[in-house]
């Protein structure tokens, strides 16, 4: 064994539990636990690196990185809890004006978060020529009048993807007249599309002070335990952002979850290409993973009522997990929806509870050996009934989001990942890691750093390829800025769309480039 | 089927109005989303706006045939003013000499559906109830005025600065080339009113009725107490083609067409079979074994299997469960006048315009 091998740590925050792994140089896992999420972000990590590092044999200061994923920004959105008070400011004028800026947001959540908005004259055509000069001074005036405190601005420019110019032009001028202020500018957070941008940017700036919170407690944690190493916090599409980036782009954390526990599955399996099955106590995950990440959603994903568009793994979504209750009914019996969660140990009939859920079944049929198989008695006559249900409803989960006719791998991870069938049509052959259970904190632990680009391209001047080319090298570029070792770095992801309805050939190209952490 | 007409559009009609949009496209016209929420905006301060009947009007008044022209992608991030049909309005008032008394849709389909009811809001104008296609469309000519003799111009475009451009062409060819050219260099994507007409003269071209029908389809879809599928069915002639999965897609861009194709393969009751649609922004005509089985005009949509929501084909991607939804394409479509105007020959396809059999 070599003396100077170093570790890295992998940390989930899920809603019920937190995972935690340790992995050595050489990808090893070498500890995992689960605890209990606690509300408090800082005592939960505490507790998480605790048990992960209790019986650890080596010194504390071989650990040179470690990986947080959570839900806590999504929770603060869904919970309307320790969210900002924000200004939007919109550059668009005099386009735009037909819809006020966060519109459709619900009534509460924009009450709790906006302190005001604005249009002000500015922005970009899709070609890179101003749509207006920006007019600072209408946004001076209007930034004058606001009596509340503030305690963040948000920024979206019309077509700022392209031209992002007027966006910095504006933070300018609210750094002018509020002083030294977070401010969100929308072309490093969304894709094309305003008012999902605005949105997305909008949230973001409302997140800023749990970003802080999170950032704060990791390191605080870190300090507590003595513990030097780096520290990275996980986002959306399966790749890490540095600290000094999360405290600028929190919004970006939110989805991590089924990302690291694809990233992890690939991992564990060294399968870059298969269908994802991720099951939890109450429900399965199912996603697609290409060249080693995750599909991602190409339609816009809603946040506690608020429409945005920015990276979001592709997943389907079904109300089957090892809590999931199975009950009788009048024509037999009914799976689900409703689960015992988290209480599963104490519930369920193997585990001397009074409550019949798939676990119980799925003991009964030999696929898990768990509990006391016992107290079975109430499950075995529709066995096998059972199983031809739930086993459909995942299949077709799953033929749902498959890409293509033929078999693909499948990976089942998950604490209720027994509930995958061997047998499943579409699937080549189904894959069930060791460490599955922990397979979103591997995901964490092993993850690499990206950069993308979402542009717009005319094709009048220049060849489709040497767009395509110009895109991959900006997602590279931004990949390299977020930490990513140059030598490592390749583009995993390249979308090239059309646009309907244009005299000229224009085409949208979205890039991603990812590359493992620069050391140091 | 009993649609009848509300009297004014108010959110929740216009909410309804763009799900049926989004369902009788053909796959065209874009996202209705953006146009919904300018309809809401704009309704949220004017109130309902009311729905007319062209028998209505003071049949001397003018209606403006109204749209966006260009890229809807476009118009996702570059989102209008809102007073653009106030200018319209003004412009072709002075040429035309007349007062103008209500907007109309140019198309039923996609955003068109429902962005003309906000400019009808903001110009303080009635939206008439019809519409000068029955579904979408990409070109001028392709509106039911031209098979009647009734030309396009003088019309209008008018860009997010509210600079108005009007258009006295001799025929749609340069109408169409100067409109397109006007709106690449405005970026992409302009509000327009076309074929302007006096109340009388719009009571022979208009097809009737298709804001109701649409609401009606958006409604039934929306608040089907089971099958979505079967509340559709009692709104509008439906042929299900096939059940199944979208398990090829591909595009080009050809012309300031998107064009392609979507491999839909049956499943349940249709497994085995499998159709291809080939699409130019809208859906044209769907084959199997090579043969066309539904061609334009009928309308060609896939549906959400699960939802009966309408998918545009820049939303079709791999995996989609759907229905391949054939409606009849209104009547003035189908004669041999309106055919070569819009049937499946126009289009490229060396094939006859095969009504939609057996309605479910």
């Amino acid at each position: 064994m070599k003396t100077e091998d170093t570790f890295r740590i992998g940390i989930d925050v899920g809603g019920t539990n937190t995972d935690a792994v340790v992995i050595d140089s050489n990808d090893n896992v070498i500890a995992k636990t689960k605890t209990p999420t606690t509300p408090d972000i800082q005592s939960g990590i505490s507790a998480a690196l605790d048990s992960v590092l209790n019986g650890l044999a080596e010194s504390v200061d071989r650990i040179t990185h470690v990986m947080l994923g959570t839900t806590h920004a999504t929770n603060a959105i869904l919970e309307r809890r320790d969210l900002n008070k924000i200004i939007s400011v919109r550059v668009a004028g005099p386009a735009s004006h037909a819809i006020p800026p966060l519109f459709d947001w619900p009534d509460e959540l924009r009450d709790e978060v906006l302190a005001g908005e604005v249009i002000v004259d500015g922005g970009s055509e899709l070609n890179g020529q101003e749509l207006a000069r920006f007019d600072p001074e209408h946004l001076s005036r209007f930034l004058e009048q606001i009596d509340e405190e503030i305690d963040a601005v948000a920024i979206t420019g019309v077509f700022s993807p392209v031209v992002p110019d007027h966006e910095l032009a504006a933070k300018e001028v609210v750094n002018e007249v509020l002083g030294d202020l977070p401010v969100s500018l929308s072309h490093g957070i969304g894709a094309l599309g305003l008012l999902e941008r605005e949105n997305a940017c909008a949230l973001n700036a409302a997140l800023l002070s749990v970003a802080a919170r999170i950032v704060d407690g990791l390191t605080g944690a870190l300090e507590t335990k003595g513990l030097p190493a780096h520290a990275y916090i996980a986002q959306n599409d399966g790749t890490l952002m540095g600290l000094d980036y999360a405290l600028k782009y929190p919004v970006l954390t939110i989805g991590s979850g089924p990302s690291n526990s694809m990233r992890g599955a690939a991992f564990l399996t060294g399968v870059s290409d298969a269908l994802v099955v991720d099951v939890g106590g109450t429900s399965t995950d199912i996603g697609v993973m290409n060249r080693g990440y995750p599909r991602e959603s190409s339609s816009p994903v809603d946040i506690g009522g608020v429409r945005t568009n920015f990276r979001m793994p592709d997943l389907v979504s079904i109300a089957l997990g090892g809590g999931t209750v199975v009950r009788d009914c009048a024509d037999g019996f009914q799976i689900g929806p409703e689960s015992v969660g988290f209480r599963l140990l104490d519930e369920a009939l193997v585990f001397g509870g009074s409550t019949a859920t798939l676990t119980d079944y799925a003991v009964a049929a030999g696929r898990a050996n768990l509990g006391d198989s016992s107290n079975l008695k109430k499950t075995s006559k529709n066995l096998e009934e059972v199983f031809v249900r739930s086993d459909r409803l995942l299949a077709e989960a799953i033929d749902t989001v498959k890409v293509s006719r033929s078999a693909v791998p499948l990976i089942a991870v998950g604490g209720g990942s027994m509930l995958v069938p061997d047998d499943l049509p579409g699937v080549s052959e189904v894959q069930r890691p060791e460490h599955y259970e922990v397979a979103n904190a591997i995901g964490a632990a092993i993850a690499s750093v990206s950069g993308q680009v979402d542009r717009v391209y005319e094709l009048s001047g220049s060849s489709r390829e040497e767009a395509l080319q110009q895109a991959s090298s900006a997602a590279r570029d931004e990949a390299i800025a977020a930490g990513a070792d140059p030598d490592s770095t390749e583009v995993v992801e390249l979308e090239e769309v059309p646009m309907a309805y244009l005299t000229e050939p224009v085409i949208r190209v979205r890039a991603k480039c990812a590359g493992s952490l620069a050391v140091n | 089927m009993t649609n009848v007409p509300p009297t004014g559009l108010g959110p929740s009609e216009l909410s309804d109005l763009a799900v049926g949009c989004a369902v009788l496209a053909g796959g065209g016209g874009g996202d209705p989303r953006v146009g919904l929420l300018m309809a809401l905006h704009a309704v949220s301060e004017t109130g309902p706006v009311p729905l007319v009947q062209l028998e209505d009007l003071d049949p001397e008044g003018l209606v403006l045939p109204s749209g966006m022209i260009g890229a809807p992608t476009v118009m996702v991030e570059k989102i209008p003013n809102g007073a653009e049909s106030k200018v319209i309005r003004s412009a072709l008032e002075a040429r035309l000499g007349k007062p103008v008394v209500a907007m109309m849709c140019l198309e039923m389909g996609g955003i068109n559906g429902v962005l003309p009811i906000a400019w009808a809001a903001n110009a303080g104008l009635p939206i008439v109830d019809g519409d000068l296609m029955g579904r979408a469309f990409p070109e001028v000519q392709m509106c039911t005025p031209h098979l009647h003799g009734i030309s396009a111009w003088p019309c209008a475009i008018a860009d997010e600065r509210l600079q108005v451009i009007t258009y006295e062409t001799r025929d749609n060819v340069w109408l169409e080339r100067l409109a397109r050219n006007t709106v690449s260099t405005l970026g992409g994507c302009a509000c327009s009113s076309l074929y302007p007409m006096t109340a009388a003269e719009a009571a022979v071209p208009t097809i009737r009725g298709t804001v109701t029908t649409a609401i009606s389809v958006g409604s039934a879809i929306r608040t089907a107490p089971e099958d979505p599928f079967d509340s559709l069915g009692e709104i509008i002639p439906l042929a299900r083609l096939l059940t199944g999965k979208v398990t090829a897609v591909e595009r080009r861009t050809e012309g300031g067409f998107v064009r392609g194709s979507a491999v839909i393969e049956g499943t349940g009751v249709d497994g085995g079979r499998s159709l291809t649609i080939e699409f130019q922004n809208e859906n044209l005509v769907a084959l199997e074994n090579g043969e066309a089985i539904a061609t334009v005009p009928d309308i060609i949509t896939l549906l959400d299997s699960h939802t009966a929501q309408g998918i545009v084909t820049e939303h079709i991607r791999y995996g989609q469960r759907v229905v391949v939804a054939v409606f009849p394409a209104p009547e003035q479509w189908t004669s041999e006048a309106g055919l070569a105007v819009v049937g499946p020959r126009v289009f490229g396809y060396d094939v006859d315009y095969q009504p939609v059999h057996g309605t479910s």
